[in-house]
C-alpha cells in the first residue's frame, strides 16, 4: 500500500454536499477487473458532456486548479461501497480528501488504499474554500504525524483525528491483511472453540 | 451486564480486541458478486494465498446480468467478461456459486435469506453497500469494500471497531396503503441522508414487530441511506417461521439447538444505546422522494421545501438537486407525468412485494405513456410468481415481468432510464445518474409504483384504494 507522511499542495475544491459514489464514479465504469484507470472516469457526468466533450465549468477542467488534495462538502462518498471510488480519486492524483464529514464505508476504503480522508470542522472547511475563492493557488499542508492540516497562507491550522493504528499503516505502507494474516493461529483457535 | 442485540452478536465474533487497534472480527457468512470481488481475487493470487473458508463463501451475478434472455450469452462485452470471471474465480477457490442459470440466482441479497443461509445471530458481509438487508433476521450485517473482501477471504475475519448503536422505535398502527417502505423513507426524511453515520440501527417498536419479513428485509436494506453500517431487528417467531425448511436452514437437532440461541437474541430491557428515536406510525403517509439523495422525500400530498428554508451552507446543493430533477420549489408532485415504473431491486422484489401489485392491478391496465418493468429478485422469486399466476396478472395489465437482476437499479447492465425521463421506482437510490445518465428517479413503495403504473402519474395510492373497497 501507498505510503502517506506529509504533504503540501494546492487543492481541488468542490464545494457540494452529500458527494455519492455514484458521482464519484458511475456504475457503467464498475466493469473492469483490475484497480487501475479508474482516474478518467472520476466525476464523469459532471467533467463531460454526453458526447465525451468536457465542460468547462467543472473545476478539474479549469486550468486554475490543481493538486493532490481534493476538497469536498459534508458527506462526502455516501451510498454505494465500491471502493472503484476511492481508486478513481487515487488514480487521478490526488493523496487525501478533505471533507467536513465522510460516509463510513468510503473512508474504510480510501484508508485501505492509503488515500488519506481528513475529518474537519465545518467552520475550516468554509475556511479552506475562502482560501482557494481569493486564491486558486492557495496550499494546504498536511501532516499526518501531528494530525494537523494547515492553510499555507494564512498560517490557519486544524488537528485532525485518525485511528492511531490506521495512521501507523498509512505511515508505514502496511495493509489490514498483512496484520491479520499473522494472527491466522488465534482464528483457527476461535473458530475450534465455538 | 446488559447488553444491546449488536453488542451481544459482535461480542460473540470477537476473535481478538485490543486496546488501540479495531477488532478482530470473525465473518460467519460472505456473499459476493461479479462488481466488487475480482480485484479481491487477484490481491490473493499476488499474494499467493488460498480462500481460507471456501464453504462459508457464496456468490452470484446480479449487478452486470441482463433481464432478458438470460440463457442467451450476455451482449455487452465488459459484461459478460465480468461475469465470466466470477465463474472461474469461483472455480479456482472452491466457491459455490449461483450464476446466470441456476435456479438460485438472484440479487445477492434476496437469495441468501431465501435460501436459509442469512439465519439470526451470524456476522454477514458482502461487497454491496444493501447488505444491511439481512439485519431484518438478526444478523450483523454490512456492507464492505474490495479490499476487505480479499481481507475476509484470506481470513474470515475482518478489523472492526465498534459500531455506535442507535435504536428506532415506530409504534402504533400504519395507515392503509402505506408500508415498510414508507417507513424507511420516513425515517430517512426526518434524520436526513447522513443521520445515521457511524451507527448500527436497531428497529423495534409495535409497528415494526408486526410486519412480516420481506417487509422487514425492505427496512433494514435503506439503513445504508442514512448512513448507517447497518441496521437490525430482533428475530421472533416471524423470523423463526420464515426460516424453517429453507434450503440451507438448520434442520432436526441442528435446528432445535439453533432455535435455543435465536431465543436470546434481543437488546436487554436496560441495554443503553448511544441514541434513542421513536416515531409514530401514524404520522407515516405513502412517500415520495422528489430530489437527488433518499433523505430528501416527503409525504405524497406535501409540497417540495422551499430551497429558501434550506440551512445555509447546503442551499447550493438543494437548489442543484430540484435543478436536475427538474422541479420547483414548493410544487406539489401529484399529477406530475411519469415515463417509466421500476418495480424491483433488493428493497422491494420479492414475493409479498410482487403480490402486493399484482392484487393492485388486477383487472386495470398501464397507462399509454408509461413503460412498467417487472423484475422479481431472484429465480424462485420468479418461479414462485409464475406458480401463483402473477405473470399473467402483469401482462393483463401490460406490465413487463423480466427475469431477475439488479437490472434498473443501478444503471449498469442493459436495463436504463433514458436522460430526463422520469421512474417512480421501488428501489433505494436517486442519485444523479443512478438508473442511468441524466434520468431522473422518485423512489417510492411498491403500491406507489403500481398506482402511477395505472394512472401514468403521481398519485396518492390511497384514494384508489377507497375507490376499490367503495
Ligand atoms: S438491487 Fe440495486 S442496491 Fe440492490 S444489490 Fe443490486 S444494485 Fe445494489
Amino acid at each position: 500500500m501507498k505510503k502517506f507522511t506529509k504533504l503540501t499542495s494546492a487543492v481541488v475544491p468542490l464545494n457540494i454536499e452529500n458527494i455519492d459514489t455514484d458521482q464519484i464514479i458511475p456504475a457503467r465504469f464498475l466493469k473492469a477487473t483490475t484497480r487501475e484507470g479508474f482516474g478518467e472516469n472520476l466525476f464523469r457526468d459532471w467533467r463531460y458532456n454526453g458526447d465525451n466533450a468536457p465542460k468547462p465549468e467543472f473545476v478539474m477542467n479549469n486550468p486554475t486548479y490543481g493538486g493532490k488534495v481534493l476538497v469536498a462538502g459534508k458527506n462526502f462518498g455516501c451510498g454505494s461501497s465500491r471502493e472503484h471510488a476511492a481508486w478513481a480519486i487515487q488514480d487521478a492524483g490526488f493523496d487525501a480528501v478533505i471533507s467536513s464529514f465522510f460516509a463510513d464505508i468510503f473512508k474504510g476504503n480510501a484508508l485501505n488504499n492509503g488515500l488519506l480522508p481528513i475529518q474537519v470542522s465545518d467552520d475550516f472547511l468554509a475556511q479552506i474554500f475562502q482560501a482557494v475563492d481569493s486564491n486558486p493557488k492557495s496550499a494546504l499542508e498536511v501532516d499526518l504525524e501531528n494530525q494537523t492540516v494547515t492553510i499555507v497562507e494564512t498560517g490557519e491550522k486544524e488537528s485532525f483525528d485518525i485511528n492511531p493504528y490506521k495512521k501507523s499503516c498509512l505511515i508505514n505502507g502496511y495493509d489490514d491483511i498483512d496484520f491479520i494474516l499473522n494472527q491466522k493461529q488465534l482464528i483457527e483457535e476461535f473458530e475450534q472453540a465455538r | 451486564m446488559s447488553k444491546t442485540l449488536v453488542e451481544k452478536i459482535w461480542d460473540a465474533h470477537v476473535v481478538k480486541s485490543e486496546e488501540g487497534f479495531p477488532d478482530i472480527l470473525y465473518i460467519d457468512t460472505h456473499l459476493i458478486h461479479e462488481v466488487t470481488s475480482p480485484q479481491a481475487f487477484d490481491g490473493l493470487r499476488k499474494r499467493g494465498l488460498p480462500v481460507f473458508r471456501p464453504k462459508q463463501t457464496v456468490a452470484t451475478a446480479d449487478h452486470n446480468v441482463p433481464t432478458l434472455n438470460q440463457l442467451l450469452p450476455i451482449k455487452e462485452e465488459l459484461s459478460r467478461y465480468q461475469v465470466d470471471m466470477l465463474t472461474k474465480n469461483c472455480a479456482e477457490f472452491g466457491i459455490e456459486l449461483y450464476g446466470l442459470g441456476h435456479p438460485f440466482q438472484g440479487i445477492v441479497h434476496v437469495i441468501g435469506p431465501e435460501l436459509g443461509i442469512t439465519l439470526p445471530g451470524k456476522t454477514m458481509v458482502c461487497g454491496d453497500s444493501h447488505t444491511s438487508t439481512h439485519g431484518a433476521f438478526g444478523a450483523i450485517a454490512f456492507g464492505i469494500g474490495t479490499s476487505q473482501v480479499e481481507q475476509v477471504f484470506a481470513t474470515q475475519c475482518l478489523l472492526q471497531s465498534k459500531p455506535k448503536t442507535m435504536k428506532i422505535e415506530v409504534n402504533g398502527e400504519l395507515g392503509k396503503g402505506v408500508g415498510a417502505k414508507d417507513i424507511i423513507l420516513y425515517i430517512i426524511a426526518q434524520i436526513s441522508a447522513a443521520g445515521g453515520t457511524g451507527y448500527f440501527i436497531e428497529y423495534a417498536g409495535s409497528a415494526i414487530e408486526s410486519l412480516s419479513m420481506e417487509a422487514r428485509m425492505t427496512i433494514c436494506n435503506m439503513s445504508i441511506e442514512m448512513g448507517a453500517r447497518g441496521g437490525l431487528i430482533a428475530p421472533d417467531q416471524t423470523t423463526f417461521d420464515y426460516i424453517k425448511g429453507r434450503e440451507f436452514a438448520p434442520a432436526g437437532e441442528e435446528w432445535d439447538k439453533a432455535l435455543a440461541y435465536w431465543k436470546t437474541l434481543y437488546s436487554d430491557a436496560d441495554a443503553k444505546f448511544d441514541s434513542l428515536l421513536t416515531f409514530n406510525a401514524a404520522d407515516i403517509a405513502p412517500m415520495i422522494t422528489y430530489g437527488t439523495n433518499p433523505g430528501m422525500g416527503m409525504g405524497i400530498q406535501e409540497h417540495i421545501p422551499a430551497t429558501a428554508a434550506q440551512p445555509e451552507t447546503e442551499k447550493v446543493s438543494y437548489k442543484k438537486a430540484l435543478d436536475y430533477m427538474g422541479f420547483d420549489d414548493d410544487s406539489s408532485l401529484i399529477g406530475k407525468p411519469v415515463d417509466y415504473v421500476f418495480i424491483g431491486s433488493c428493497t422491494n422484489s420479492r414475493i409479498e412485494d410482487l403480490r402486493e401489485v399484482a392484487q393492485f392491478v388486477k383487472d386495470k391496465r398501464k397507462a399509454d405513456n408509461v413503460n412498467v418493468w417487472i423484475v422479481p429478485g431472484s429465480k424462485q422469486v420468479e418461479q414462485q410468481a409464475k406458480n401463483e399466476g402473477l405473470d399473467k396478472i402483469f401482462e393483463a395489465a401490460g406490465f413487463q415481468l423480466r427475469e431477475p437482476g439488479c437490472s434498473a437499479c443501478l444503471g449498469m447492465n442493459e436495463d436504463k432510464i433514458p436522460a430526463g425521463k422520469y421512474c417512480v421506482s421501488t428501489s433505494n437510490r436517486n442519485f444523479e445518474g443512478r438508473q442511468g445518465q441524466n434520468a431522473r428517479t422518485l423512489l417510492a413503495s411498491p403500491l406507489t409504483a403500481a398506482a402511477a403504473a395505472v394512472t401514468g402519474k403521481i398519485t396518492d395510492v390511497r384514494e384508489m384504494l377507497e375507490e376499490v373497497e367503495g
